[in-house]
């Protein structure tokens, strides 16, 4: 009966289908479109070509800092004026490489890279739906994006260069061009950047909501949703209260910039004379920033923990451990993300009291994250663990997860942050929790979910090889780096031979430097991974991890609209794996209970009398609907 | 230094050579074997992997732990600075525990369940008891180390006992003005940033009589007594600073518009740390610690601790503001000049004094 349905459906399908082809050209195909699925790949690719530019610029100012005596003469072809006469890199641009750094990597690499691409990717395939609710949206998304990667990339060749504040970019620094010269024309464009880049943002999550709430096939109720999906809604739901945020202070801090106002300047005295503005606060936009700025640690986290937690799932071969448990942590460090955000304000003169509010809320946020390590390392524990290497870089996430977020736990007490603010400690710190361990997410799912983007596989070797250079690579930078922090070490510093204080730990800090340029090179094992396989790598079969989730059910080589007949029904939650009884050990979510009768459990028995019921269900297919 | 670096790019190289070499295996397989099927590939090189780098990261972490210790934390040198570190290390000793404790069962598990043919992996969706264990005792711990966190900070950031010295420190592109709040009145006079010149760096206000005996202090150092409360008053003139002493535990923000303050007590002189750390060259160091534009990696001055007893000295040594500039007794209202008068330099009086009324005298230029 259901197989005559079906039939019917296809021929439907088969009439609308061809209305959908109907007008592709190249240009809508590759570069205009509306399909999820290229739109993901177009983050995707965009992302790796500012990690590249991203991570270079790291690798030139740790050779600053761990061989200040080298001679630099030869990046003069790449960075001209920038390198003195006698191979000196000028401090100036020290500073903007550090600020252009961070800016890329937290929100050009791993927000828009990360959350861009595999919320586009997997959102329509892991729900069971044609393609995102307004594709046109989701169009306009990637090329707001692009809009602000062209100008945040042209800000770089400026003769007075980038913006060079700091990725926070407190004020009044960047509001005074008088003050540095990356805050003339440089924060200019670094703002103009970022507003079109919240713009992308807002576009994106709005249609990752819109999506999850409203397209999801038969049967895939909220508890049956994979764990990625939770983590994009809830990252996207973070992005969505808190970019609004960072782009109010963004506007406010141009009009102090370019109008007049006073929203963050007061009793300014610089180059011989005194401002007019007064009554104006910088510690006002160090609130209004770090309301995006702390949720922005999550909102690129997140997607990486949901990513892992599919990875780990799909290759131990085992359930996730904690399935309710997982989405209730992840529910609460959103909820926690918005206020925690002043604890990077404890030694800015805000009052004492809030720091000890702010201590208490932030060191809260320890017990879901506590609750998310300990249950994926129940999910590897009597499991039969294939290490793929998406599975390794989930493996090494968790443990990087662990490790850099214990040392949050120092840095969240207020009267240990006195110390510690601002120093080396702090980098070491969020760059093994946020930067590492989303880098990580990220390779975990390009490595899980490249033989669904391109239909065909990235060498195994070569992504274990990857793995476990960048593994040990990222551990020897960063934890010596603690030790370095711990010494009281200042943060953007263009050298350390200014201070009897922090003239010591010389080899300490070149053994930094060397391990960060090993780590570096180990990435172009998988850019030539990456590219190679693209267009040479093995055929990939259609489920090559025997994975539970919908994605699997499509073709190889995935068309527009994902599924070619009917879009299936979602009969079970996405981590039966070695479900005792069953023939093999998978049992993907459109296999109904009454087809697996021998590993049912007792309440499972009761759900096929569903069935029929959520076959009936309207199929939110858009391809059925008029538009 | 170079006898490490050389050994971790053997273990590099040795690394990819044995990945190269597997590699080469498996494309000599993979042409023999036309199948879809993906094969587990390297599961048990990966598997042994976890324990050797488990074993050997521990080993390093331990030794380069030992071996860096002693440039850790710089001797503490303030009451607040050893009970902040107290805490830091007790935190630190507390973390340990999970931090080996979870790595290490992340990386024997994934060697110890590596996936073996035939072998079948449990199906354990949850188990409320073990997940209310690992929420209730990361919340017992935390609460502790909120409560001692909280205890102590709450202390450093109270009010300065009434008698502690003030000194008011300003940061500027890029060096640090003193103000001391002088020999009569230990109170700072007021300040207004449009009063800002040349000479008066941090617009002191001379309409205000607690300023006539504020004295700036000397661009080389800043002198602050041993075992005294010191109250430092912060301010910035152009952008965000922050003062930051290494050895006393002390950071604060500088920020225009919005002074702040931070009060501490150091307990041993210059001299004392010279002798315990057994360095002549020893001094204190005040640097920033918020970025500020190009100088900022050398926007510090040194610190002398001196005893009471020449602290006194060193101040009543030092000229008044006035004292030095004294044609800004012109900013003096009528009514107190003539307590501003014994401040000025002995023999200038009458001079500065016939120049207010009428022509203005040398640097006035300046006066706006």
């Amino acid at each position: 009966m259901s197989a005559i349905v079906g039939a019917e459906s296809i021929h439907e399908h088969a009439e609308s289908h061809e209305h959908h082809h109907v007008s592709q050209n190249f240009w809508q195909k590759y570069i205009f479109s509306e399909d999820h699925k290229v739109i993901a790949k177009q983050y995707l690719i965009t992302g790796i070509i500012w990690a590249v530019i991203g991570i270079s610029m790291s690798v030139i100012f740790r050779i600053q800092l761990g061989m200040p005596d080298s001679n630099l003469s030869w990046l003069k072809p790449v960075l001209g004026q920038w390198i003195s006469d006698s191979g000196k890199l000028d401090p100036n641009f020290y500073l903007a490489l550090v600020t252009m750094h961070g800016t890329i990597m937290v929100f050009f690499v791993l927000t828009a890279g990360l959350s861009g691409t595999f919320s586009n990717f997997l959102i329509p395939l892991q729900i069971g739906a044609r393609d995102m609710a307004s594709g046109f949206m989701n169009m306009l998304s990637y090329w707001f994006f692009f809009l602000a990667s062209i100008i945040m990339f042209g800000s770089i060749f400026l003769q007075t260069g980038p913006a060079a504040g700091g990725w926070v970019i407190y004020p009044p620094l960047s509001a005074l061009p008088e003050a540095h010269p990356g805050s003339g024309m440089g924060m200019t464009l670094w703002l103009t950047s970022m507003a079109f880049f919240i713009v992308s943002q807002l576009l994106g999550g709005i249609n990752y909501i819109t999506t999850v709430i409203n397209l999801r096939t038969r049967g895939m109720s909220f508890d049956r949703l994979p764990l990625t999906i939770w983590a994009f809604l809830i990252t996207a739901v973070l992005g969505l209260i808190s970019f609004p945020v960072l782009l109010s202070s963004v506007l406010l801090l141009i009009m102090d910039r370019h109008f007049g106002t006073s929203f963050y300047l007061s009793d300014i005295y610089i180059n011989g004379e005194a401002l007019p503005n007064v009554g104006g606060s910088p510690i006002l936009f160090q609130h209004l920033f770090w309301f995006l700025g702390h949720p922005e640690v999550y909102i690129v986290l997140l997607p990486g923990l949901g990513i892992t937690s599919e990875v780990i799932a799909t290759n131990a071969r085992k359930p996730i451990f904690g399935y309710r448990a997982m989405i209730a942590s992840m529910l609460g460090i959103a909820f926690l993300a918005f206020i925690v955000w002043a604890h990077h304000m404890f030694v800015t003169g805000m009052n004492p009291f809030l720091g000890s509010v702010f201590m208490f809320l932030t060191l809260i946020i320890a017990v879901p994250s506590a609750v998310k390590g300990f249950n994926y390392i129940t999910t590897l524990w009597r499991g039969n663990i294939v290490f793929t290497p998406g599975m390794l870089f989930s493996i090494g996430l968790v443990s990087l997860f662990v490790s850099g977020g214990l040392t949050g736990i120092i840095l969240g007490n207020s009267a240990l942050d006195i110390q510690l603010h601002d120093t080396y400690f702090v980098v070491a710190h969020f760059h093994l929790v946020m930067g590492a361990a989303s880098a990580f997410g990220l390779f975990a799912g390009v490595y899980h979910w490249f033989p669904k983007m391109f239909g065909r596989m990235m060498n195994p070797t070569l992504g274990q090889l990857h793995f476990w250079l960048s593994f040990i690579g990222i551990y020897m930078v960063f934890i010596p780096m603690h030790y370095v922090g711990i010494a009281g070490f200042p943060r953007r510093y263009y050298q350390f031979t200014s201070y009897d204080f922090t003239h010591k730990f010389m080899d300490m800090n070149m053994f930094i430097s060397i391990a960060a340029i090993f780590s570096f090179l180990a990435q172009f094992i998988f850019l030539w991974n990456f590219f190679y396989s693209i267009f040479k790598g093995k055929k990939a079969p259609k489920n090559p991890w025997r994975s539970n989730t919908l994605e699997w059910t499509t073709p190889v080589n995935v068309g527009h609209g994902n599924w070619e007949g009917e879009i299936p029904a979602v009969y079970r939650w996405s981590y039966d794996y070695s479900k005792p009884g069953a023939k093999e050990d998978f049992i993907p979510q459109n296999v109904p209970y009454s087809q697996t009768l021998e590993s049912n459990l007792p309440h499972e028995n009761e759900l096929i009398a569903t069935e029929k019921e959520i076959e009936a269900q309207n199929f939110n297919d858009q391809f059925k609907t008029a538009h | 230094m170079y006898y490490i670096i050389a050994l971790v790019a053997l273990v590099f190289i040795v690394l990819t050579g044995i990945v190269i070499s597997r590699l080469q295996n498996v494309l000599k397989s993979v042409k023999s074997d036309d199948s879809t099927e993906v094969k587990h590939t390297g599961n048990r090189f990966n598997g042994a992997m976890f324990l050797f780098v488990l074993v050997l990261g521990g080993i390093a972490i331990f030794w380069s732990y030992m071996d860096a210790r002693g440039d850790f934390l710089p001797t503490a040198s303030s009451i607040h600075g050893r009970r902040t570190d107290d805490l830091f290390w007790f935190s630190m000793g507390i973390l340990t525990i999970p931090f080996i404790f979870v790595n290490v069962l992340i990386f024997y598990f994934s060697w110890k369940y590596q996936y073996k043919k035939g072998n079948t992996a449990a199906f354990y969706p949850d188990n409320h008891r073990l997940e209310l264990i690992w929420t209730i005792v990361p919340a017992i711990v935390m609460a502790l180390l909120v409560f001692t966190g909280w205890k102590a900070w709450s202390d450093i950031t109270g009010e300065a006992p009434q008698d502690a010295e003030v000194i008011e420190i300003t940061g500027k592109q890029f060096n640090w003005i003193t103000r001391y709040s002088g020999v009569n009145d230990n109170t700072l006079g007021n300040y207004d940033y449009r009063l800002i010149d040349a000479q008066n760096e941090v617009g002191i206000d001379l309409s205000d009589e607690n300023s006539f005996d504020d004295f700036m202090g000397p661009a080389s150092a800043i002198h602050i007594p041993v075992n005294t409360p010191v109250l430092l008053k912060i301010r910035a003139r152009d952008v965000l600073h922050s003062v930051f002493i290494p050895h006393m535990r002390v950071k604060m923000d500088a920020v225009p518009g919005m002074p702040t303050k931070f009060w501490f007590v150091a307990d041993k002189t210059t001299a004392d740390m010279r002798a315990e750390l057994n360095d002549p060259d020893f001094n204190y160091e005040l640097a920033c610690t918020e970025i500020c534009g190009m100088g900022h990696f050398s926007m510090g001055t040194k610190i002398v601790v001196e005893d009471e007893a020449s602290y006194r000295k060193w101040c009543a040594e030092q000229p008044t503001f006035l004292n030095t500039y004294p044609e800004y007794l012109a900013k003096v209202p009528d009514n107190l000049k003539a307590k501003a008068m014994k401040y000025l330099p002995e023999g200038s009086v009458t001079a500065v004094a016939d120049s207010t009324s009428g022509t203005v005298g040398m640097g006035s230029s300046s006066l706006r």
